[in-house]
This record gives C-alpha cells, structure tokens and sequence, in this order.
C-alpha cells in the first residue's frame, strides 16, 4: 500500500503502514474475501427488502398513473366510476376488520394458553404441551382453509344464527346469518387458529421472564395463584403481550388462502360479519383476480398488494421496536 | 383490618384468642371470594388450551379420515394429465415433482444467504449495518406470502415480459420467505457457540475465517441443520405465492426454468375450487366428490410431508449436536 503512495511514505517511512497492519493481523487473502461475502450477503438483505418495495412501485404504477374509466374498461372486475383508492379502500377495511376480529379472539386464548403452560400446567408437561401449540404452526394454510370451507363452515352455522339472533342489534351481528356460513367471521376464527401459535409464543416467552422474586414476594404476602398472575407476572408482561398481538395481526393481515377458500367476496364498507358478500381482503382478492388478470389488471392487483405491504410492514416494524425497547430495559437476561 | 391484624400491645390469653379466631373468620370470608376467582381463571386457563387443541384435533382428524381413502401407491404415481370429470383416476406426481424442486431450488438460494449473513451478525458485525440487518430480518418475517410471490413475478416480469410463468420464479418468492428464518435460528446457533472455542483457535494461530468454517460452523452444524429443515418444513406449505408465479398445470414437467409446474399446496386449492363433479345418473365410473376427495389426500400427503420434515429436525437436533462436557 505505501508504495503506491510515496510521499506519504516518504514522508513517515515506517509507522503508518505499520499501524495499519497491525489493527487487522492477517485481514488479506482467504480472510478478506470471506469477511467481505458474509458482509454481502448480509447488505444483500437489505437490498432484497428495498427491491421488493421498488418492484411493486414500478409493477403498480401503469395502474396509478392510468385514468379510472380506462382502468374500468381495461378491467372487467374494476368498478365503474370509482378511482384506485376507492377502489382499494373497501379491501382495506375488509382485510383490517377481518384481522381485528381474529386478534380479538385469539389474544385472550394465547394469554390463557400461555398462562397454561408457563404457570398453570405440570413441570413435566409443560413443554409437550408447549409443542403441541407449536403444531397448529406447522400446518400448511391451505390445509386451514380446506377444513375451513369443509368442516368448520358447517359446524358454526348454528351459533351464527343464534348470534344473529340474540346479538342482532349490534350492528357486526346484524342477522340475518348466511346459510353456508361463507361469512367473515369465519374467516377470522381460521385466522384465530392460525395466528395463535405466534401470539402464544410471545406471551410464554416473556411469562418465564418474570422475575421469580416478584413472583414469590407475591405469594408470600398471601395472593393466590391467579392473584400473583394479575399482580407480578401480567403487568410485567403487558408490553409482551401487545407486541404479540402485533405479530400476530401482521400475519393475519397477510393470509391469503384461508380467506379465499371461506369467504364470498363482496366490496362494501359493511361491518356485517355474518352476512355473505359484504367484505373481501386484499390478499385473497389478488389470488381469487389474479390467475385471469389482464396486464392493466395484474398492474391493480399489484398496487393493491403494495398496500399490503404498507400496512404489514408498519406494524411489524411498531411490532419489533416495541420489542427491542422491552429488551433494554428488562431485567431478565 | 388494620384494628384486626395490627398486635395488640397486653392483652389478655383469652381475648387474643378470640382476636385470632376473628380474624381466621374474616379471613375465610374475605378467601371465599379470592378462592372463588383463583378457581374460576384456573378454569378458565385450562379451558382456553383446551379450546386451543379442537382444532388441532378435527384437523388433524378430518383431514386423515377424509384423505386415507384415494391415499395410495396409485394416487401417488399417476399425474393429472387425460384426467376430467368424475373419472375415478388422477393423482399428485406432478405436484410433488413440482413441490421437491420448487422447494429445493428455494433452499439453495436461501441457506447460503441465510448462513452467510448469521455469519455477519454474530462474527463481523458492529454498528449501524449490523443493527439495520438484524431489524430488518426481523421485519422481512412479516412479509405476506402473496407480497412475495408478487416480488417474484415483477422482478421476472422485468426480464421476460408479463405472463412469465416457471418453477424458479417460485423459488425465488419463497426464498424472500425462507432467508430470515434460515438467519434466525443460524444466528441463534452461533451464538451458542462459546467464545473460548474462538479463542483456542485464534491462539494457535488459524485465521479468523478458518475458525468459523471448522470450528464455530462445526460446533453448531447440528442446530443450523435443524433450522434449515424447519424452514423448509415452513415454506413447503406455501399456496399463495406460487399460485401467483407457477401457475397450474395437469401434467408432469421436470424443468424448474421453462413452463408452469404443479404444487401439492396449489393442487389441494386447484381441486377444492373444482367443486363437485357433473355425474350423469346412468354413469358407473363417476364420483361427484372425486375433486374433495383428491384435495383431502393430497393435504394428507402434505401435512405428512411437513411433520416428517418437523420430526427429522428434532431428531437432528437431538442426536447430532455436539455434548459440552
């Protein structure tokens, strides 16, 4: 190196290189090279995360520079007289309200089954129990949605229509239920099942962490079981618990196949959950379009699923900054 | 309460008596209640992991009693090609052709990437590049399958025109999905690895790069080898994206870089949106459920896939890695 430069050289004959040299021994050759390729591929990761963002822009953007009514003509399924956002905003409302639901059904039992396994159930089960949560992971979606459509469809028909029935004036039961129950709700039940694993995960993980001191501080002052729960372990995992939630929403928000196989689409703003035809969600719409899309229509599709992506990655990021605030100030580790 | 509990300074044998039994009474009555809440969430709690396993069980249930049926050697053999109606023929050899080589292609994208970069974050990197790849990872895990698959195809889409359909298109979406879990678990194996394992190797003189491929990669092979099957055990039963980027086809195609191939994710959804087949009631070799029925065993063969990958990577993990002391 110093003999390409020579006034430098000239100039400090001996200790720059030296110095230089000596902060990284042997980083030449072999080392070098493989320094620089772990270091690409990760780099390489972060390029892959902007490329997807870039590629669905450019993808999307025949369809958001096109005018509406040349959308509309283009595209058999497009509305008339309804722009691209007006177009995406019914899909937006149908994907969020069908994660919602399944966060609010699946946040309570993740709790309980986390509660189960890190508090509740014998030291010796525990972990077999642990795995069989993990299971219900392992299943393929489509496999979700087969049963979905097949099985559960027929099975919840009944309590929809006593829902309707009894509940019929809160406006997400509003009667009367469908018959199949190709409904949102059931939907997000199977979106329940399938994000449980996760949001259980989440919660158990961070239910061990609880200071054991607090724990038997607790005890020892004369609370009982669920008392300690409520008073050491809850609070000290509440932050926990909403990052959970959080994954667990940006997975419902993404599913395609159980939404597809179960739903009959429909394109309004309705919160009628029992009702068919009403909501649809945006990944399931881009599956159900896509196979016979025109170009411009594959083009829409695409700019439909660049919202998706917005909204995924929004909340995964809010979900993992919560965690890595969480992991600065614990006390466990 | 306070009057109850706090001591009283003299009093007498007997009145202290009575104090004591007061306060057991109060006591037990105020219990009643706390008891009855502690019994009623402990219900409550065994309840919830018991709702949990329904579904567990009726899919696990439903779909080997409704799959074992058309689950044979036959079924198993036999492609979808020449096959209409309520035929009592057809089977899944394209899609698990399909599946092995769409899936395959994805892992040797993804592991060497994946490894790479777990190399990266727990060998070499510090500061502001390390920390956005290890927040990016985290968020890459929650991208939606369908905005992969949608990746894969603007990106071919870019090269060989709109319409572009072909195996390795899905490889590609389903290695956006794979590479963060194949960096997760790879990260986390790593940093089991004791430092006093780098250390000895440093100190007779191997070079940096040496140490991590015979000492620190060896070391965790076993749990990298497990994470990397659990990924693939992940990704195998991904629908969306490759409904989008391969395509469906009848018949058997071998080459991962030209034509549309079949998946056993994407056949259960093919033959499940089939519905119900057209009989005519003078038919003999005619089943109405025959679409339900294949899509039934090809999700059995599926799930058997995926839990075989599941078992293989505990038992990995439990036979193979390395006893410290």
């Amino acid at each position: 190196m110093s003999a390409t430069s020579p006034p430098t050289a000239a100039d400090r004959p001996q200790p720059a290189p030296r110095r230089g040299a000596r902060r990284t021994p042997r980083d030449h050759g072999a080392n070098r090279a493989f320094r620089l390729v772990s270091t690409g591929s990760g780099v390489l990761i972060l390029v892959v995360l902007a490329a997807v963002a870039v590629f669905l822009v450019v993808q999307a953007w025949p369809a958001i520079s096109t005018p509406s009514d040349e959308l509309a003509d283009a595209v058999s399924w497009f509305p008339q007289d309804t722009s691209l956002l007006e177009f995406i905003g019914p899909l937006v409302f149908g994907t969020l309200l069908a994660s919602a639901l399944a966060l609010v059904i699946a946040v309570p039992l993740a709790i309980g089954i986390a509660l189960f396994i890190s508090h509740y159930a014998p030291r010796r089960l525990a972990q077999a129990l642990g795995y069989a949560v993990d299971l219900l992971a392992a299943i393929p979606s489509v496999v979700y949605g087969l049963w979905g459509a097949i099985v559960l469809v027929g099975f919840v028909h009944p309590i929809w229509v006593w829902l309707a029935d009894v509940l019929g004036w809160f406006p997400l039961f509003a009667g009367p239920a469908s018959d199949p129950s190709r409904v949102l709700l059931t939907a997000s039940v199977v979106l329940a099942v399938m994000i449980l694993p996760i949001v259980t995960a989440v919660c158990r993980e961070v239910f061990l962490q609880t200071p054991k001191l607090h724990e038997e501080a607790a005890l020892a002052l004369g609370a009982t079981r669920w008392e300690m729960v409520r008073t050491a372990v809850l609070p000290f995992a509440l932050s926990g618990i909403v990052s959970g939630a959080m994954l667990g929403l940006g997975r419902a928000l993404g599913e395609t196949m159980a939404v597809l196989m179960i739903l009959s689409p429909g394109f309004v703003y309705s919160f009628a959950v029992l009702q068919a035809g009403k909501q649809q969600t945006i990944a399931a719409n881009i599956a159900a379009q896509y196979p016979e899309a025109p170009p411009l229509g594959v083009n829409t599709l695409i700019a439909t699923g660049l919202a998706l992506f917005v909204i995924t990655m929004v909340v995964n990021m809010a979900a993992r900054a919560i965690v890595a605030r969480r992991k600065d100030f614990s006390g466990a580790n | 309460m306070t009057t109850l509990t706090s001591p009283s300074p003299a009093g007498a044998p007997g009145s202290s008596d009575e104090r004591t039994l007061a306060v057991a009474a109060s006591l037990r009555q105020v219990d009643a209640r706390r008891f009855r809440t502690d019994r009623i969430m402990q219900v409550l709690v065994y309840l919830a992991f018991a709702l949990a396993m329904v579904p567990l069980v009726s899919v696990a249930w439903t779909v080997v009693d409704k799959g074992i049926d058309r689950f044979s050697p036959y079924f198993l053999q036999h492609s979808m090609r020449g096959v209409f109606g309520g035929m009592d023929a057809g089977g899944i050899y394209h899609a698990i052709v399909g599946t092995l080589e769409i899936t395959a292609g994805a892992a040797v994208i993804s592991v060497p990437i994946g490894i790479l970069t777990a190399i990266y974050l727990v060998e070499y990197g510090t500061g502001h590049v390390a920390r956005a790849v290890t927040f990016f990872v985290d968020v890459m895990t929650g991208i939606p399958s369908i905005v992969a698959g949608l990746f894969a195809y603007a990106l071919f889409a870019l090269f060989f025109g709109a319409g572009a359909r072909f195996g390795l298109m899905g490889s590609v979406a389903l290695s956006v999905l794979m590479i963060p879990v194949v960096v997760r678990s790879t990260e986390e194996m790593l940093k089991l690895v004791p430092n006093e394992l780098r250390e000895a190797s440093y100190a007779l003189g191997v070079p940096k790069w040496l140490t991590i491929v015979k000492v620190v990669l060896r070391t965790a092979v076993a749990g990298i080898v497990t994470g990397v099957m659990l990924a693939v055990a992940r990704v195998v039963g991904e629908t969306a994206p490759l409904l989008v980027t391969v395509g469906v086809i009848d018949s058997i195609n071998y080459n991962l870089f030209a034509g549309r191939m079949m998946t056993l994710p994407v056949y259960v959804y093919d033959q499940y949106s089939k519905g119900l087949a057209p009989c005519s009631s003078s038919a003999t070799d005619c089943i109405t459920t025959i679409n339900y029925d294949r899509a039934w065993a090809a999700a059995l063969t599926l799930i058997l896939i995926v839990m075989l990958l599941n078992l293989l990577a505990r038992l990995v993990s439990r036979y193979f890695s390395p006893r410290m002391r």
